[in-house]
């Protein structure tokens, strides 16, 4: 057993990352639609039980990479295969293969035409995303990350609606525009140390074995960043956003603001401030302002949509601006608020894109003014949609309150100037997200059921049922339990933040760091 | 001694979970059952828990594991029994108790039976935690839970458009003062560390009084008010209040009137440690509570609405109990709380009783014209007990409220805190209770002495099997009206003496020395005379205006015009509101930051560059195709630029 142990820690992140590729090669055997589902909820469920492994065999003292696994790849230019899981990393790949299955169970009536090409780029995506969470070679890490943009782009244009083609475009180049700043970092940062290996560049750069002057920091913290801020998406790189939702169907919703925004807090958390502590610090004020402006604006044009994806949405702006803020006021209670928020986020908007996409399976509109009253004919789907919209706005016992709380109080608590007035225009987003979603909910699901088209729909069938009833108690289970996720995510969040700390250490180091010239190769050499 | 205080939350929470899941596929019976069963438990662990009492450690702590934990910052579910918590506990069961009986005849008819119970059962999971909680992070909890049952319960009747309006106003002015409640939990967590009251308050104690408005205590003591202002409707944030009455009326009576909206006077009472040494955050308190007290008994005077009455006389009442907390005399105002559940408790069933005998009227002159020869001949039990609750309201000698509201009255007029500004508004204000509740019984339940209308047919009952006449309503519904009915009449005896003060002293003595008092001539008796004075001058007025000489008063609001128009339209703050706040700011969100910002000046410069980019050259242009040769071919060439920088520009080791 123990032996058995010791063999799955070794490639459990492998066979995790990389079991929905077989799960495709399985799809191309199979026959007609119906089997080509269960294949892929079979290998998405497997992949997802896979994952499981992870927290259950977790060491939670432990701030560094687990379940780590090195091999060459290209040794030609330092190419390795090298990936591992920390505890920034470890819910991510969770939520991944826990909202994968979901998506396949959300496409099971939805997708008809091409349902076997559906089912193989939602696999494909699994492992794109998977991929990105679990490299630590820079150059693994832009192949997984190039590989999530290319299904996300066909999901939406192929099995989109009436603008799919528009929408998938504008995804696809405004997320390219950033990947290629990114991989031009890279490619310099490689230049710079000789390396892909993250490990390898992230302990030189802490210790000095590579320097950068400080211009070549911020340049390549703002590559990074770019590529990560446009992903999040942060005010103002957020336009492509409502559109691809708008367009995508529920399981591109789904995944695309249950996961893949994730990516772009995930990549500043590891690589820019992991990377580049100095120029995330000297650009933290700027960003944080630009979150504060993400939270506030978001919820403000939510609350005028028509159109309720939209409405979801532009909330995603809102909610993932109270992530931006948590994560560069450098705090270890906000940065722990914000990994959490980032899980919530992907339970509840994940929740809330299935609730509008059970409605445009039924109505096939998304017009706000098209509903009303929906709760005299679809009563358990009304319940769910309170219960989700609940969860979003942040009430107490469900998810989304401890991550905002944690990122609020972490921000007001936090040593960087003006923390108390970021704290309180975050603290605005309470108010502006209860009108957004309450008006929301108002106009979709109380009222007069004035609309005569509105009046034979069913209420939620038993597959329907499930995925709200398990997104449901999960929020629940986040909202009462949290200690649970966040216990072992606290010895990484802690390690990461300890480098902005205010520590007279810190500014000696400053203040010692050589100066600037360095030609980096000379450090690999 | 382990009480498993969180057993008594989680009763009510199980009946929430049960009628949730199953309550659609029961019978009424079944469903009530549940929805009854579980609150009247909850009752009896209560006073299983109060039977402990003396054995007990005060406060008794319980605390079990973390709910939240990150860094230095540890929440626990922990819950704490303490005089405050015990009292507030007993109120919340026992009225929450003959609340949901009296439903059971109240709703029966409705649809969405077991929703209702469902709801009230959350409604009174989340108020336990409330008052239980042991830390202010879990009182959030319960803070914000009470809100989400109130929004769900005021929109009860969800197809009707106003309701479901006034629930998401509800739930979202709330949350304009759980803002700075949120903002003065960041001050107390980055002051002292710790949200757990007796880890914080020993801090808070070994704190001197602050002089000036800009001490962290003050600060956060008005922060903290700010939520209560949200929660207890106070002025600005009480246009909430008046619109909740689209609710069913028993939740008028449970959430709007005997337990939510005294949540926020509770908190404040909770954290006299922190009011104590912020003299001037008492100030504001008290001169809100005061204020408010006077402008929404105003309002009262002329609400046709029964319903719409009893709101304005909450708001008003609360008002009372802010004022007894601004003057530093906490046990007063929890007293003030605990007497106006009973009575404002028993006038909400009364109403709903009333309501229900008149097939759904509210409008108290149509309830006047439907009951030939007054309602009272109807609906007796109904009558006495709404009477004996309007003398509490009032004031009348021997009546609950008298006691309370003398005593507040008395140390906002002598405490070192109060004034006798502040003590002449409370005394007018209560001038007006007494005039506006009088009405309300004379004009609802005393034929019209005019006698034109005497005529009138009764009006139709509910079209459900008993659409008879103005009746009585069953026995369901009349014994929780009887029961409050005594508790409304003797509640304030156990005040007598300061007894009930007395009890509730060792959570109030934070260590702060008394302020010398401002002595009267001839001490409580003056204050007493007065007030008793006030009440029956009110009742008098509203004899003659509504029994004696019906004419006057449209003769007076003839002749007072301009002044009569403002009060009548509730001196237009919710116009107001409207046109300064909520539509400025959903124009400007829709026409500058979307339309603008967002459609125009964003997108636009990124469709702009993208148009271009295509407008350039014709690769570009195939690249849009959106045909996935194309797609290949970008990858590929991007790939071997990769390939050829790295070979040419990378590290040779």
């Amino acid at each position: 057993m123990n032996f058995l142990n010791h063999t799955l820690n070794h490639v459990i992140v492998t066979g995790m990352v990389f079991l929905p590729l077989a799960g495709i090669l399985a799809l191309l055997l199979a026959r007609g639609d119906r089997a080509v589902r269960w294949v892929a909820l079979a290998f998405t469920t497997a992949t997802f039980l896979l994952s499981l492994h992870l927290p259950f065999h977790w060491d939670s003292a432990s701030g560094g990479f687990q379940f780590l696994q090195r091999h060459p790849w290209i040794p030609a230019f330092h190419i390795q295969y090298l990936v591992g899981v920390d505890g920034l990393s470890l819910w991510l790949s969770v939520l991944t293969t826990f909202l994968s299955v979901i998506g396949v169970l959300v496409s099971w009536r939805s997708i008809q035409k091409n349902t076997k090409a559906f089912f193989i780029l939602l696999l494909l995506l699994e492992t794109g995303m998977l991929g990105v969470f679990c490299s630590l070679d820079l150059f693994l890490f832009y192949t997984f990350w190039e590989i999530t943009l290319v299904p996300m782009a066909f999901l939406i244009g192929i099995w989109g609606h009436e603008r799919r083609l528009y929408a998938a475009m504008k995804f696809f180049l405004y997320t390219m525009a950033g990947s290629v700043l990114m991989l031009g970092c890279i490619l310099w940062l490689y230049n710079l140390t000789g390396t892909f290996d993250f490990l390898a560049i992230k302990a030189g750069l802490a210790s000095g074995a590579f320097a950068l002057s400080s211009s070549t920091e911020l340049w390549l913290f703002l590559g990074f960043f770019i590529a990560f801020a446009i992903k999040v998406p942060l005010f103002p790189f957020h336009t492509w956003l409502p559109d691809a939702h708008v367009e995508a169907p529920t399981a591109g919703s789904v995944l695309l603001a249950g996961v893949l925004l994730k990516m772009g807090p995930y990549g500043m958390l590891r690589f820019n401030l992991g990377l580049f502590p100095h120029a995330a610090r000297e650009c933290s004020a700027a960003i944080v302002v630009l979150g504060l402006i993400g939270i506030v604006y978001g919820a403000l044009v939510a609350f005028v949509q028509p159109n309720m994806k939209k409405l979801v949405a532009y909330s995603s702006v809102s909610h993932m601006g109270f992530i931006m803020v948590g994560v560069f006021t450098f705090s270890l209670i906000g940065t722990q608020g914000a990994v959490y928020q980032m899980l919530n986020h992907g339970i509840s908007t994940g929740g809330l894109f299935i609730l509008v996409g059970m409605l445009y399976e039924r109505r096939h509109t998304f017009e706000l003014k098209e509903y009303g009253g929906i709760a005299t004919v679809m009563p358990i789907y009304a319940a769910f949609f309170v219960w989700m919209v609940m969860s979003s706005v942040g009430l107490p016992l469900l998810n989304g309150f401890v991550g905002e709380f944690l990122i609020m109080v972490g921000t007001f608590t936090a040593a960087v100037a003006h923390a108390h007035v970021y704290a309180m225009v975050a603290a605005t987003g309470v108010i502006v997200g209860a009108l957004y979603l309450l008006h929301w909910t108002r106009s979709t699901i109380w009222g007069e059921l004035a609309n005569a088209k509105n009046k034979l729909l069913q209420d939620v069938d038993g597959r329907e049922l499930f995925v709200l009833a398990t997104l449901a108690l999960l929020t629940l289970f986040m909202g009462i339990a949290s200690p649970y996720f966040l216990n072992k995510t606290e010895a990484t969040v802690k390690a990461g933040v300890a480098a902005f700390q205010p520590a007279p250490t810190l500014s000696a180091h400053l203040a010692a760091r050589p100066t600037p010239t360095l030609a980096a190769r000379g450090g690999a050499q | 001694m382990d009480l498993h205080l969180w057993i008594i939350p989680l009763l009510c929470f199980t009946g929430f979970a049960l009628n949730l899941a199953g309550g659609r596929r029961w019978s009424n019976r079944v469903a009530g059952a549940v929805g009854v069963g579980f609150p009247a438990l909850a009752f009896a662990y209560a006073l299983w828990v109060v039977a402990q009492w003396p054995a007990l450690a005060h406060p008794y702590l319980e605390v079990h594991r973390a709910w939240v934990q990150a860094g230095a910052l540890t929440i626990p579910f922990g819950f704490q029994l303490d005089q405050l918590s015990l009292v507030m506990l007993l109120i919340v069961t026992g009225v929450g108790l003959l609340i949901h009986i009296y439903s059971l005849g109240y709703m029966a008819h409705e649809g969405g039976f077991y929703r209702f119970f469902a709801l009230l059962n959350v409604f009174m999971f989340f108020m336990l935690t409330l008052v239980l909680a042991n830390n202010y992070l879990l009182m959030f909890i319960g803070w914000e839970g009470v809100g989400f049952a109130s929004y769900m319960l005021i929109g009860f009747y969800f197809h009707k458009d106003s309701a479901s309006r006034a629930g998401m106003k509800a739930f979202v002015v709330n949350r304009i003062g759980d803002f700075g409640f949120l903002i003065g939990l960041f001050y107390i967590f980055s002051r002292f560390g710790t949200f757990e009251f007796s880890r914080l308050f020993p801090q808070v104690e070994r704190l001197p009084v602050e002089a000036g408005w800009g001490g962290p205590l003050t600060v956060i003591a008005l922060l903290l008010f700010v939520g209560a202002t949200g929660k207890s409707a106070q002025i600005p944030l009480y246009v909430w209040l008046p619109d909740a009455m689209e609710g069913p009326t028993p939740v008028s009576a449970l959430i709007h009137a005997a337990t939510m909206v005294t949540a926020g006077v509770y908190m404040v009472a909770r954290s006299a440690a922190i009011y104590d040494r912020a003299p001037q955050a008492l100030e504001v308190v008290l001169a809100v509570g005061a204020l408010t007290a006077l402008f929404a008994a105003s309002i009262g005077l002329l609400q046709r609405d029964i319903k719409k009455v009893l709101a304005y006389s909450t708001i008003s009442q609360l008002g009372y109990m802010f004022m007894a907390c601004g003057a530093a005399v906490y046990g007063a105002g929890v007293f003030h709380l605990m007497t106006h559940a009973f009575f404002k408790g028993l006038l909400f069933l009364g109403a709903g009783s009333v309501i229900h005998a008149m097939g759904g009227e509210q409008d108290m002159w149509k309830i006047r014209a439907g009951a030939p020869g007054g309602l009272r001949k109807y609906a007796p039990v109904t009558f006495a007990t709404f009477l004996i609750a309007t003398c509490a309201i009032s004031g009348i000698p021997f009546f609950s409220g008298f006691y309370s509201k003398d005593k507040i009255l008395y140390e906002v007029l002598t405490s070192g805190h109060g004034s006798p500004l502040w003590w002449g508004v409370g005394t007018l204000a209560a001038l007006m209770t007494s005039f506006y509740m009088f009405r309300a019984l004379f004009v609802t339940f005393f034929a019209d002495p005019a006698g034109h209308k005497a005529a009138a047919k009764p009006q139709a009952g509910h079209g459900d099997g008993h659409g008879h006449g103005p009746h009585e309503s069953p026995a369901v519904m009349t014994v929780p009206l009887m029961i409050l009915g005594v508790l409304a009449l003797i509640g304030g005896y156990i005040g007598i003496g300061d007894r009930f003060e007395h009890f509730l002293d060792p959570v109030f003595a934070t260590g702060v020395p008394a302020l010398p008092i401002h002595p009267i001539a001839g001490g409580e008796m003056t204050v007493s005379l007065l007030s008793v004075g006030v009440a029956l001058l009110g009742l008098l007025l509203a004899w003659v205006f509504y029994l004696k000489r019906p004419e006057l008063p449209d003769q007076l609001a003839a002749s007072l015009g301009g002044l009569y128009q403002l009060i009548f339209n509730k001196y237009w703050i919710d116009e107001l509101y409207g046109a300064a706040i909520t539509r400025p700011l959903a124009a400007f969100s829709r026409v500058v930051l979307w339309r603008g910002v967002d459609v125009g000046l964003i997108d636009g410069a990124v469709n702009g560059v993208g148009y271009a980019a295509r407008g350039a050259g014709d690769g570009l242009r195939r690249q849009a195709s959106g045909n996935i040769r194309s797609y290949a071919t970008w990858v590929a060439l991007g790939a071997a630029a990769v390939l050829i920088y790295m070979l040419w520009g990378g590290p040779r080791v």
